[in-house]
């Protein structure tokens, strides 16, 4: 295992293997907050953090741990880096940390991050674990961010609202209003809008394999006419 | 040319276009009691709904790469329009129309595979996605007097959202019985006090102008049950549920809930109970299924209209009711003649 290359970890984490998109992985968050840009931000770089912090530890303490009792270990370790960041956005990010609440400490029930140190970091170096868990927390990222872009655009007709919660009262200027005096568009900002709105980003998804797919193969039959042909 | 038909002599074919062609006929005398007593909205919002539910049905199965025509000429998107646009206000804005007909047609109807795949009801779905997005747009009914504005003023109000000098969405619009008798209700008004101070909405049974409409629905309703387009069992399942939940709970506090008349005869209950419930492909199949899922559509609107957060509940009590049709289907399959029952 240890031979993963690094430009294939990328390609994993970011498209084929997608926490959000393809593996459908910390649904529950990724629904629940994606209502703007600056919440799905917000948690997405939280995630992506746990994900780095507990890929590397679970790594650096893969020759010592008893294949036994791994789970319960993995659990503590994902847990005390999320009671960090938990505390460390209640210091620095209040008022963010205000609004997306419960969904903080419940990053350690986020799926994707066990099973990375269960199927990645437990046997894998240091440097490659690292990188699984940035660009998987990327990838869950990107997707989120989408999301939350597109709920944002629909629903209140602004992007990047309440980015000064993130970068503070200077960078208020990046708040964009698409239409002004928008009756906003509730479906979007609720539940339902989530699920539609990741729905539709999976079958774009799914529509881009597929032409990927399709070209390839094509190439494949070129290819194969041309030999055949000389 | 005298040729004889040969056996089997069966009389007539019933083709889904020939059942949709029946059931809009069957909404004719509603739509005309509707338009009568609340002005010509209800017209232009059909027109604007069945383009939009025609151009989107083309649109959808251009994407998906069928035939036009044969699906097209079906005329089931025309009935949801239909249907869609009955149950919306009569004075609506047109994005408000286009809105809900394209989620119904796009996204309850086509994104789960068109016609006869769809689990939730299409017309229904797009009014339930209104109610929730635009709450206050899908509740500004006018007077019951059919003169409240003017074909010009409504359609001008459709297409650009400008009212008649000097009035307010608020002066114009008024509350529906059910929505009185909820608000009131709430208040621990009673229902003799309500209708004395409500005198202009409580009509004979039912609300001036409602019990109209739902009456013309009922005879357009009795008369797809004589041509069997719909078989007896969901609406009478339905509204004797209703009818039965709400009997037991006027004998219990005749102050405090409304009489089983007042509900069978107001908001959508007799469109809801013949056109909307019955329709073959989001309701039960068997013969038990279909009164099981009639009756908890009727105590259903009965417990959200009485404690739920909305005054008129059919497009959620048949919403969940489809959400429960495939277990119902499988927990009442007819045993097979000759087989066991196990």
């Amino acid at each position: 295992m240890s031979t993963t290359s690094y430009s294939d970890i990328v390609h994993q984490g970011l498209w084929k293997n997608n926490a959000a998109f393809v593996q459908l992985l910390g649904l529950c968050p990724l629904l629940a907050i994606s209502n703007t840009i600056v919440n799905s931000l917000g948690l997405g770089l939280a995630t992506t953090l746990t994900l780095i912090s507990s890929n590397v530890t679970v790594s650096l303490i893969r020759h010592w741990v008893r294949p036994e009792i791994r789970i319960p270990v993995f659990v503590l370790i994902i847990s005390s880096v999320v009671t960090v960041i938990e505390l460390s956005m209640n210091a620095w990010f209040h008022e963010l940390y205000k609004i997306l609440g419960i969904f903080i400490p419940l990053i350690v029930t986020n799926c994707a991050i066990i099973a990375r140190a269960e199927a990645f970091a437990s046997k894998n170096t240091v440097p490659h674990a690292f990188a699984d868990g940035l660009f998987m927390g990327l990838g869950f990222t990107v997707v989120l961010v989408l999301l939350g872009a597109m709920r944002e655009a629909i629903g209140f007709g602004t992007l990047f609202q309440q980015i000064e919660l993130m970068f503070g009262e200077g960078a208020t200027w990046l708040t964009i209003t698409l239409v002004d005096d928008y009756r906003g568009y509730l479906l979007a900002i609720l539940p339902p809008g989530a699920f539609l709105g990741l729905g539709f980003l999976i079958a774009l998804k799914n529509v881009i394999d597929k032409r990927i797919g399709k070209k390839a193969s094509q190439t494949v039959t070129l290819a194969r006419a041309s030999t055949e042909n000389a | 040319m005298n040729n004889t038909q040969s056996s089997p002599f069966v009389s007539s074919t019933n083709s889904v276009s020939r059942v949709m062609l029946l059931v809009i006929l069957a909404l004719f005398p509603g739509i005309i009691a509707h338009i009568y007593f609340f002005g010509w909205g209800l017209m232009i919002n059909m027109i604007i709904a069945i383009n939009v539910a025609v151009a989107s049905e083309v649109l959808m199965l251009k994407l998906r790469q069928r035939p036009i025509l044969p699906f097209l000429a079906d005329g089931s998107a025309v009935l949801t329009a239909m249907l869609l646009a009955i149950s919306i206000p009569s004075m609506a804005p047109w994005w408000l129309i286009f809105l809900g007909t394209a989620f119904a047609i796009i996204i309850a109807k086509q994104l789960y595979g068109g016609l006869g795949y769809n689990p939730f009801n299409p017309a229904m779905v797009g009014y339930a996605m209104l109610l929730i997005a635009f709450p206050r747009e899908m509740t500004t009914w006018l007077p019951p007097t059919g003169e409240a504005l003017s074909f010009t003023e409504l359609l001008n109000y459709s297409l650009f959202e400008i009212l008649p000098a000097g009035q307010s969405l608020d002066s114009i619009s008024m509350a529906t019985p059910l929505d009185i008798v909820k608000t009131q209700t709430a208040l621990e008004l009673s229902l003799t006090e309500i209708g004395q101070q409500f005198q202009h909405v409580s009509g004979a049974v039912a609300g001036q102008g409602w019990e109209w409409v739902n009456m013309m629905f009922l005879v357009g309703g009795l008369f797809l049950m004589a041509k069997r387009t719909i078989s007896w069992h969901i609406p009478v399942a339905f509204l004797s549920s209703l009818f039965i939940c709400s009997l037991l709970y006027q004998l219990s506090d005749p102050a405090a809930h409304a009489s089983p008349l007042f509900h069978l005869f107001s908001g959508a209950t007799m469109l809801g109970a013949f056109f909307i419930a019955t329709d073959p492909i989001t309701a039960s199949t068997t013969v038990r299924g279909k009164l099981i899922f009639g009756a908890g559509i009727g105590a259903l609107i009965f417990i959200i209209r009485t404690w739920g957060g909305y005054p008129d509940a059919i497009a959620f009590a048949v919403l969940l009711m489809n959400t429960a049709v495939p277990t119902i289907d499988y927990y009442t399959q007819p045993r097979v003649f000759g087989h066991k029952d196990d």
